[in-house]
């Protein structure tokens, strides 16, 4: 009961979060020179005075800060994000036809960050003086120090330019023609492998880093020097006992960086033009289409709360500590 | 700068004791010395290239080396060395303008939070959560699309995201801090609160500020970057991910235009992440055993 209770709290929370984005969202556009009535008249190559009042009336921007701004909310909370003027098509529609690449990219690479990072963590842990134990926090030097466009460049150009292992640019070879559903999985993975390692390289070195001290720190613990006094194997020390310890720290990095894997994915997919939200808000800066860049501020602020609701609750399935504490 | 605060009959001063602690570490001081350089040339840089760096020169995508060109020529054939040594001023100033502005709000935002408890602290962190949860660069992409790319809104607009990390270690120094005896001997001394909060408190509270303030330098050179590199800061005015962002489309004729100017990023952003380990290691006693 008292769990349930603590997961509602968690979720109101969560929804009281995103109408502050909306408000934010709403003031920034308020605030910003220029209104939807100028996009308007200068997409159709300009239009005059009463035009432009005419317009102004239409979308009610005559009315004070408080009542657009309500409208606005609500219209955001039935997830109506407007109109893009420049695709031509409602905001929502344009960003759930990018959705899924964004997605895929930064879910992939998120995966594959972690599982690589908490490894290197692992083997540098059991050994903290060892080679492998250098090279990790070289690498993790790397992935700190090193902006993630460039990584991406320099990896376009070792292995699409110099030997040419993966495609250059985009999700979809469009020359396959009339492949089976099969051929295009393989086909969007084999577009996938660069720009996920790009953008899993700088997460891999911190959750690495971050699963080392994780490690050592709970290999000295007690409990440890108990199963070791039960005669159980190395591997099953290390793995059944240490790693379920160590491992929550990381998860919950995890979820909170999720927003930086947001961000970086911006970088990622203009590198290799992925055809994802990143791309999107960049064309859509550059037309100035307030609408699509405020909704994909929107959208990717929603995505970060449930994804930072769910680290929530998955923390609380694997770590009992947690559950007993207060939320 | 917490010299009044130390006990006075300390053997050595713990700014010598500082200093040692950090010439201990040899990475360290190899990084503040490549640190320096990159500092002297982005200052002298200029007075050596002092004509426009987006003047064409020579042939475009001349390699390295030709015509006494040492970093080559861009798409434009322009300089690539004097485009980078006016990229590194408006690099190193971004990203120390930002930093110390994330610095700045973070511990305003922090101390009050861990000063005052209560509603204050819930409201304040509450605030510091919600700018957790926007992607930081698509929330700062936003900002100059919304106001205008000019070096000041960049700056604005990287320093206004990134500081939250500084306010949730600030305020976890101050609960620390704020429950133990010398303040509450300065507190009956009869210090008021802004004397406890910035004069007692905060010195005591500021090496791991301190650590997380250098490091905030490398991210937000780290960020400009990657606004400059999508296109996002003034066109006028040169800086290295700029560099990057233009030449991009040309890396099959001219790695080096993007190589070079990724490289000095690098090497700038890890110098300074190192010097902050170092500072880490030399301001933190605990870890002094080790």
């Amino acid at each position: 009961m008292n769990l349930l209770r603590s997961i509602l709290i968690r979720i109101a929370y969560a929804v009281a979060l995103l109408i502050a984005v909306i408000v934010l969202n709403f003031t920034m556009m308020y605030l910003a020179p220029g209104d939807v009535a100028d996009t308007i008249a200068q997409a159709s190559g300009g239009a005059d005075p009463e035009v432009m009042e005419a317009i102004r009336r239409e979308y009610g921007l005559d009315q004070p800060f408080i009542i657009q701004l309500g409208t606005y909310v609500g219209k955001v909370l039935q997830l109506d994000l407007g109109y893009s003027f420049f695709y031509n098509q409602p905001v929502m529609q344009l960003m759930l036809d990018r959705l899924p690449a964004t997605l895929l990219l930064v879910l992939t690479a998120q995966i594959v960050a972690l599982i690589v990072g908490v490894l290197l963590g692992v083997i540098s842990a059991r050994n903290p003086n060892g080679i492998s134990s250098h090279f990790v926090t070289l690498f993790a030097l790397f992935g700190y120090s090193a902006p993630v466009f460039w990584t991406g460049i320099l990896l376009l150009i070792a292995f699409s330019l110099l030997v040419p292992l993966f495609p250059v640019a985009g999700m979809r070879d469009v020359t396959l023609e009339d492949p089976s559903f099969f051929t295009q999985v393989v086909d969007v993975l084999h577009h996938l492998v660069l720009p996920a390692f790009t953008l899993a390289s700088i997460f891999l070195a911190l959750y690495s880093r971050l699963c080392r001290a994780a490690m050592l720190e709970v290999l000295g613990s007690d409990y440890i020097r108990t199963a070791k006094a039960k005669g159980l194997s190395d591997r099953q020390i290390v793995y059944k006992h240490g790693l379920k310890n160590a491992l929550s720290p990381v998860v919950t990095l995890a979820g909170l960086q999720f927003s930086a894997v947001v961000s970086g994915a911006v970088l990622v997919e203009t590198v290799f033009s992925w055809p994802g939200l990143g791309t999107l808000a960049l064309q859509a800066i550059i037309a100035r289409d307030t609408p699509v860049i405020l909704g994909i501020l929107f959208f990717s602020a929603l995505v970060v709360i449930m994804v930072n609701l769910i680290t929530d609750l998955v923390l609380r399935t694997i770590d009992p500590r947690i559950r007993t504490g207060s939320a | 700068m917490s010299d009044q605060t130390q006990p006075a009959e300390r053997a050595s001063s713990p700014l010598a004791e500082t200093v040692q602690m950090f010439l201990k570490n040899h990475a360290a001081v190899v990084a503040l010395v490549v640190l320096t350089c990159i500092v002297i040339g982005a200052v002298v840089g200029p007075f050596v290239y002092p004509n426009d760096p987006f003047d064409m020169v020579w042939a475009p995508f001349s390699p390295p080396g030709e015509e006494g060109y040492i970093f080559g020529t861009d798409y434009l054939g322009r300089d690539l060395a004097a485009m980078i040594v006016h990229g590194a001023q408006v690099s190193l100033t971004i990203g120390l303008a930002a930093a110390f502005m994330s610095v700045f709000i973070g511990i305003t935002i922090g101390a009050l939070a861990g000063f005052y408890r209560g509603w204050v602290e819930e409201v304040l962190m509450r605030f510091t959560e919600f700018f957790q949860v926007l992607p930081t660069l698509l929330f700062s992409m936003v900002i100059v699309a919304l106001f205008g790319a000019s070096l000041v809104t960049v700056t604005i607009a990287i320093g206004a995201v990134s500081w939250t990390a500084v306010a949730r270690i600030t305020r976890a120094e101050f609960l620390r801090i704020r429950e133990l005896e010398y303040v509450m001997a300065s507190r009956s001394a009869g210090a008021g609160n802004l004397k406890l909060m910035f004069g007692v408190i905060l010195p005591n509270a500021a090496p791991p500020i301190i650590v997380q303030a250098a490091l905030m330098v490398g991210t937000a050179i780290l960020f400009e970057a990657g606004l400059s590199f999508l296109g996002l800061t003034d066109p006028n005015v040169v800086s290295w991910g700029q560099i990057i962002g233009s030449n991009r489309q040309y890396i099959l004729d001219a790695q080096w235009t993007v190589t070079i100017p990724g490289l000095a990023i690098f090497v700038t952003v890890l110098a300074i992440s190192l010097v902050g380990d170092g500072l880490n290691d030399a301001l933190n006693p605990k870890l002094r055993q080790r």
